[in-house]
């Protein structure tokens, strides 16, 4: 069966990769990966607020109580020889490439445009065959209105398009008022690629302690449906490869997100769950169903449900409630 | 001769520099103000810098100084070049193995930065005591005098001690010359490689202990021949001074750097002449020059080598003109003739007269001083009174010079304000806080000036002992010569005040020469300025001409996203106005430094710095001086009107940084002081403190509880104590059953108060409606300091609780009064809640035998203490003997106690039938397990000494001394990890295998705290730590478990931030456990890097990850069936990376290396749970029963 697809003008055996999650922080587990057959790897962000926060906060434990006492002129081992910058990162990516052959997809979430700049360069120069870059902004400032959000992506993808050669992702957030039209003008600045959805940490409440944590819990198939709906609308119409994450468990989300037009597949939850063994498995599972309904090759149903080729386009654009409405009525 | 290479650094640095470049073993132990000698060897080698070998000295970190020294001998006994670093206390240690390394003809050579040993009190600072009581070892000693001697002595006497096989102890004094920067020139690998010779490495290698050339050495000996056979050294003695001599003059042509043993300086025909050792001969050879210069016939001779005394080569380098002479020691030698210079130059004169070598015209008189004990400034004011002395015709046989001895009249009198610096020194003083970066910031300038510059510098560094709101002054010299100065500035050109409130608590301008710059950190402008100095400071910038500069470096470092790091605006500002250097040359210096110092910590910090310094000039103003003084205000008393006359007329000088006043009847005689004075000293330190909001408070005193000053209290009184109340004080019902009708308070101290905001975040009452108000919020302290003083001292003066009837739990524990309060220690301390609770609990009848530590300076360091006592004058006795014994010590004071209370018993028993057998019974058989017990038998033993009053006997006297102990006495011993898992683990072990009733708190931070970081057998796997820079690779010693294996001990592991209910359980079951009690405190601290505002929120982590599983082992669990282990703690739960990941003693780790970080963590996941297994298999075991028999 000819599972092979092009991502981010990677030529790929088949679509299936695992995405950005902390398995990748682990030598062995990237072998896993690679052993169960991940036609690539996406790293997880490199926080550009985390290194600087990390800078600053380091700096000042160790800073601020030193040269204060006779007795104790510092209080921890010389720091000259601890990194407070990305080194770890790239010192990570550098291991992954030397350990595995597969392409890797570095990620990267920026707070100022030279951070963008300057940690996109750098992981470019680690060897990354690809950036996937990794846009986290809740819009929660009333003094920024949708345009000047959209044109921040826009600026952050054009600075960084114009200093790195390798091919560039986009995560996207759900949260755009005009999501198609937003993809069509990143796709006119250069976008190699978009990621749908990126998956926040939500804030939980907690009701007797009063307070609110952040709080991440592993996804399931219920959370494709977003991201089916978005695919099949932005398929065929960006000439952006799309990749899709946040909901694949199984062959048949598998399945689904090809058809409504997925270049790639990310897998996290449940590989976070089963092990990356659990890769291999839906991809046999893939293979045998397009069998048993006899695809000749996964292009055959890349974006056959999308918006422009399935039976009923209006399922996708109409909100669930008038439909329900309609069939009262009808 | 090679080209000089010229650096700026320490004297510390100096010494080890070239001591580590020539050793191949080293074994150290931290302790001040050495440890920084052995902490670079560390770095050094974990750096992988090599000796003049090509190899990586191998160093290690022992357990205490004893066995430092225990190592290096075999070190040295096995045929590896060792060195060892060390001062005071630690050197003692040393000396049992001095004599043995000695008696074996070892050539070895030590580096020791001389300090003070603790007699009536300990001390830090530096003198010569340590090093004389090492005079008899066979030792050779070898003294420095400045940084480039440090270095070059490092060098020379490593080199002879191979010539010689008599080892050599090179020493400096501690602080003055250890810690002071300077710019010297610094040995090659290639100069270093020439003075050490290889024949003479090779022959010390072939003298091994070795199964292929085996030898025995250490044998005993009998009267027959152990005589003769020490008598068989001799010879190597005699040659050591010309060895020494050839060693200098190897190294004088090597690097044209020339010394004699006995180095003279002076007038070739000088009638008086001073002869002393170490960096007091610097200023003293600098008042020389002074005084050659004006015609007066004298000189110096400056002793380096001091053992074996070389009485020929001293006799020759002194002039024949010389008529008299003074020895000056930074000693003291109680009871003896002299000290110990005088003694041996008395003696070499004499006998040098007969043997007929003397060469004087005629016989000198020979007078001795003490001078600058425990870093005691010395001043050329001060050499100068002693030639002025030795010109009289009756000079003081002994005398001291520094002091003003009014009890002894030992003190010669000195003029202070005589000043002899060249004009061409710039000198500049600078006031600064512990935290705001300045020390490093002048280290930083000196190092710009001395490198970038053909000047010379120097910076000497003076600390206070707080540790939180500590003040810094830097002493920073500039000049085209090299410096001697060894001694402080007293006249400077440049005067910089950090602080603005610095103004109205120390004479900050009594620094500035007349037409000095003074820069002046402040929030106030140009135009402001002045109208908001006090009067004191308008006066002094006017009388001085001063030219007046201002800067509001906290915005600016604000703004720049400095926080309150002040370092690099500050020094900007310094660069700018002081002149010493092109000003864009400056600031291309400081920026490059920047880069240097935090280019590999990410590009953020380096622009943030950078900009701190490109925005620090447009907020640089002068300030026009107006010609009169308008200020209203003048600098407030440093102590209240209300304080002791003792406290008015000495603690109040100490606190203004005036102590060097203070006559030598101001002191007791015998190193006692009284309790209760930190309360005297009002910081003010905290920018924000503690509001109380009553409306959403839930009465749980969690605040109080965790703060570790004392700074919060709760109170519970009757209603009618209102009356008089001030009009902000604030009120609620108390809510609780137990004082139904009472009225409830929390209360701050507003200027004890540290700002540290444990107690705010330990806080659980939240307002519903906006649940970011809580009961306990933190507010600018200025504008409610005023009525929060005056409600406070209201507070204090409301009835305490009466102890007889409370029953006490974690909460009603904070309506105890606490008697340890407003301590030094770093804001948001995790030892001091512990100290405070016990105090709480059993402060009106404790005993403290402290360790020294942390917990020894904040709790006894001078000028306060924060013990104290309550109204009647009860409060814990306590007292700090060594860092080692603290254990047995505490025991010593147990054996004390319950011999008295045995003497008492038995003189009740005996006295019985004259005050009433009833009497004597009650008190006898009273039970004193409660506070109401407690209070009884007070009442009986007041009862008693009526009685007595009414009788006269010899027993009725003893008894009457002896009668307070009758009442139950809580005896304490106190120390960190460092004392109790490793120097004085031995002596921890065999107290708890005697069994006597005492209480051992391990105030356990799993570090060496006081001394700055170094690991010890507390330090957890997976954390960094000096010695373990790249994280721990073995496990935290189970001191718990060892003290459960004795069975009959009570253990406890607590962490009062997570576990409070069990903490307080601990404490009141260990005083009441009739045996051995010892409880391991979880102890947050700076060592850990992280803000401890959240010092009980990582304790919750550390238990509930299992990092710190919390438990109490009770034996007398045992006789109701039950396992003696209660484990108080659940399950892990959370992972322990998530606690270690908070702090950045682990998290440096993964910076360094990610893989070894995520090894580590694994392996300490790992151990905690199989910890955990263990102890919750422990928790179910059935232990039999004690059997009862007839004879029990």
């Amino acid at each position: 069966m000819d599972l092979s697809t092009t991502y981010l003008g990677l030529r790929l055996p088949h679509p299936l990769m695992p995405g950005a999650s902390p398995l990748v922080d682990d030598l062995d587990q990237v072998r896993r990966l690679e052993d169960a057959g991940a036609a690539a790897i996406v790293m997880h962000s490199l926080f550009e607020e985390q290194i600087t926060l990390d800078q600053l906060g380091t700096i000042h434990s160790m800073e601020i109580h030193e040269g204060a006492s006779a007795e104790a002129l510092s209080y921890f081992p010389d720091p000259s020889d601890y990194r407070l910058g990305p080194d770890q990162y790239l010192e990570q990516l550098r291991r992954i490439k030397d350990a595995v052959a597969v392409p890797i997809v570095a990620s990267l979430n920026g707070t100022t445009p030279e951070g963008w700049l300057a940690f996109a360069r750098l992981l470019e120069n680690a060897g990354a065959d690809a950036l996937e870059l990794n846009v986290y902004h809740v819009a929660s400032s009333p003094d920024e209105n949708a345009v000047q959000v959209e044109e921040r992506l826009l600026e952050v993808l054009r600075t960084v398009r114009r200093h790195v050669r390798i091919p560039l992702a986009l995560k996207l957030s759900p949260f755009y008022s005009a999501l198609a039209n937003l993809a069509q003008r990143l796709d006119a600045e250069g976008i190699d690629g978009l990621v749908l959805f990126n998956r926040f940490y939500q804030p939980e409440i907690d009701i007797e302690a009063l307070e609110v944590k952040p709080y991440l819990h592993l996804s399931d198939s219920s959370e494709l449906l977003l991201r089916l709906r978005w695919l099949a609308i932005l398929s065929g119409r960006v000439r952006a490869s799309l990749a899709v994450t946040g909901g694949v468990h199984s062959a048949i989300d598998v399945i689904k997100a090809v058809m409504a037009g997925a270049n790639a597949v990310q897998m996290v939850s449940a590989l976070l769950q089963h092990g990356p063994e659990e890769l291999q498995k839906v991809r046999t599972a893939v293979e045998y169903w397009m069998e048993q309904h006899e695809y000749e090759s996964l292009a055959q149903m890349q974006g056959s449900m999308n918006l422009q080729r399935c039976p009923d386009p209006t399922a996708f654009e109409r909100a669930n409630y008038m439909r329900v409405l309609q069939s009262w009525r009808g | 001769m090679s080209t000089q290479f010229m650096v700026t650094l320490d004297g510390n640095e100096a010494a080890a520099s070239a001591a580590h470049r020539t050793a191949e073993v080293i074994a150290i132990y931290p302790i001040t103000p050495s440890s920084t000698m052995g902490e670079l060897a560390d770095e050094w080698s974990a750096h992988g810098r090599k000796n003049i070998w090509g190899t990586v000295p191998l160093v290690v970190e022992m357990q205490s100084e004893a066995g430092a020294a225990g190592a290096i001998h075999g070190a040295l006994q096995a045929g590896a070049l060792a060195t060892t670093f060390t001062a005071s206390q630690g050197l003692l240690l040393m000396i049992p193995n001095m004599y043995k390394i000695a008696g074996e003809l070892t050539a070895f050579c030590m580096h020791v930065s001389a300090r003070t040993l603790a007699t009536h009190a300990l001390s830090i600072f530096g003198d010569h005591s340590d090093v004389m009581a090492c005079r008899q070892t066979g030792f050779a000693m070898l003294a420095s005098g400045s940084v480039q001697e440090a270095h070059d002595f490092a060098c020379i006497a490593t080199a002879a001690t191979l010539r010689a096989r008599v080892p050599f102890l090179h020493f400096f004094d501690g602080f003055r010359t250890s810690h002071e920067v300077a710019k010297i020139a610094l040995l090659n690998d290639d100069e270093l490689r020439a003075m050490i010779d290889d024949d003479l490495v090779a022959a010390h290698r072939l003298r091994a202990l070795s199964p292929d050339h085996p030898v025995l050495r250490g044998t005993a000996q009998n009267p027959d021949v152990f005589f003769q056979a020490r008598e068989a050294i001799n010879p190597f003695y005699s040659k050591v001074p010309d060895l020494v001599q050839e060693t200098m003059d190897r190294f004088s042509a090597l690097t044209g750097r020339g010394y004699r043993l006995f180095d003279y300086v002076g007038h070739p025909n000088a009638e008086r002449v001073i002869i002393l050792m170490g960096s007091g001969a610097e200023t003293v050879h600098e008042t020389v020059a002074w005084m050659l210069a004006r015609d007066e016939r004298v000189g110096v001779l400056k002793v380096r080598l001091y053992r074996p005394f070389p009485i020929d080569a001293f006799v020759a380098a002194l002039p024949v003109d010389t008529r008299s002479i003074a020895v000056l020691d930074r000693t003291k030698e109680p009871g003896a003739i002299g000290e110990p210079l005088y003694l041996d130059v008395v003696t070499a004169l004499r006998e040098s007269c007969d043997d007929g070598k003397s060469h004087f015209l005629t016989e000198p008189r020979v007078i001795g001083g003490r001078y600058g004990l425990s870093s005691k400034e010395f001043t050329p004011a001060m050499v100068k009174a002693v030639y002025d002395e030795l010109a009289k015709t009756q000079p003081k046989r002994h005398f001291t010079v520094g002091i003003v001895d009014d009890v002894s009249h030992t003190s010669i009198d000195f003029d202070p304000t005589l000043d002899i610096e060249p004009p061409e020194v710039v000198r500049a003083v600078f006031f600064g806080l512990g935290s705001d970066g300045t020390v490093g910031a002048n280290k930083n300038s000196i190092k710009i000036i001395g490198e970038e510059t053909e000047n010379w510098g120097q910076g000497y560094f003076v600390y206070d002992s707080k540790k939180s709101g500590a003040i810094t002054i830097s002493h920073l010299r500039f000049g085209p010569r090299p410096i001697r100065s060894a001694y402080q500035i007293r006249r400077a050109n440049f005067v910089a005040c950090h602080q603005f409130n610095f103004l109205e608590r120390y004479d900050v301008l009594e620094y500035a020469a007349p037409g000095a710059v003074f820069l002046l950190n402040s929030a106030y402008g140009p135009d402001d300025v002045w109208e908001n100095l006090i009067r004191e400071t308008q006066q002094a910038i006017i009388e001085k001409q001063l030219r007046f500069y201002v800067i509001d470096a906290y915005k600016v470092a604000k703004d720049t996203g400095m926080g309150r790091r002040i370092n690099t605006v500050m020094q900007t500002c310094f660069f700018a106005v002081s002149g010493v250097l092109p000003h864009d040359e400056a600031i291309a210096h400081i920026k490059r430094t920047i880069r240097k110092t935090y280019e590999k910590k990410g590009d953020a910090i380096v622009q943030k710095n950078f900009a701190a310094v490109d925005q620090t000039l447009a907020h640089l103003f002068e300030v026009t001086v107006p010609t009169d003084v308008t200020s209203t205000r003048t600098m407030p008393p440093i102590v209240s009107a209300q304080a002791p006359d003792f406290v008015q007329k000495v603690t109040a000088l100490m606190l203004a940084n005036k102590g060097d006043l203070l006559p030598v009847s101001a002191f007791p005689v015998d190193g006692t002081w009284q309790l209760g004075t930190a309360k005297w000293e009002k910081r003010n330190i905290a920018l924000e403190i503690p509001v109380w909001d009553a409306s959403i408070c839930i009465q749980c005193n969690k605040c109080a509880l965790n703060c570790p000053h004392s700074a919060i209290r709760a109170k519970v009184y009757a209603p009618d104590n209102l009356s008089d109340a001030p009009p902000t004080f604030k009120a609620m019902d108390y809510k609780g059953a137990e004082f139904k009708g009472a009225k409830y308070t929390i209360q701050v101290a507003p200027e004890d108060c540290t700002g540290c905001q444990l107690c705010t975040m330990v806080c659980p009452a939240k307002d519903k409606a906006n649940p970011k108000h809580k009961a306990i919020d933190m507010q600018p302290q200025a504008p409610l300091r005023e009525h929060e003083a005056a409600n406070f001292s209201f507070f204090l003066g409301l009835p305490e609780v009466d102890r007889s009837t409370l029953h006490v739990d974690v909460k009603t524990s904070q309506f105890l009064e606490p008697l340890f309060e407003y301590s030094l220690a770093c804001a948001g301390c995790g030892e001091t809640p512990y100290i405070k609770l016990m105090t709480q609990l059993f402060g009106d009848r404790a005993v403290v035998a402290n360790a020294t530590g942390c917990s020894s300076i904040y709790g006894g360091n001078l000028p306060t203490t924060p013990y104290t006592t309550n109204r009647d004058g009860r409060g814990p006795a306590w007292s700090n003997s060594l860092f080692e014994d603290n254990a047995e010590f505490g025991l010593g004071i147990r054996l004390a106690i319950d011999k008295n209370l045995e003497q008492a018993r038995e003189l009740l028993l005996h006295l019985a039938p004259k005050l009433g057998e009833a009497v004597a019974a009650n008190i006898l058989k009273a039970p004193q397990e409660t506070e109401a017990d407690i209070t009884a038998q007070r009442r009986r033993i007041g009862f008693l000494r009526e009685k007595l009053g009414n009788l006269s006997s010899l027993e009725v006297r003893r008894l009457s001394q002896l009668a307070e102990y009758l009442v139950r006495k809580s005896v304490w011993i106190v120390g960190g990890d460092g004392w109790a898992y490793d120097i004085g683990f031995g002596g921890l072990d065999h107290v708890m295998a005697v069994g006597r009733n005492v209480n051992i708190l391990v105030l356990d931070t799993e570090v060496y705290s006081n001394t700055g970081g170094q690991q010890s057998k507390a330090t957890p796997l997976g954390a960094a730590a000096k010695f373990a820079s790249a994280g721990k690779s073995t496990p935290k010693k189970d001191l718990g478990m060892i003290a459960m294996s004795y069975g009959n001990v009570y253990v406890a592991r607590i962490a009062l931030g997570a576990k409070d209910l069990q903490a307080t359980r601990a404490f009141l079951e260990a005083d009441s456990y009739p045996g051995t009690s010892i409880i391991l405190a979880y102890s947050p601290c700076i060592a850990h890097g992280y803000d401890l505002a959240y010092g009980a929120e990582q304790q919750k982590l550390a238990v509930s990850s299992g990092y710190w599983p919390v438990y109490r082992f009770d034996p007398r669990r045992i006789a109701n069936g039950m396992s003696p282990l209660q484990l108080d703690s659940a399950a892990p739960k959370t992972s322990v990376s998530d606690f270690a990941r908070n702090e950045t003693r682990f998290r440096m780790v993964e910076q360094l290396d990610a893989q070894r970080f995520r090894a580590l963590m694994k392996a300490e996941q790992q151990e905690v749970q199989s910890r955990f297994a263990i102890y919750e298999q422990l928790a179910k075991l059935v232990v039999p029963k004690p059997q009862v028999t007839e004879e029990s």
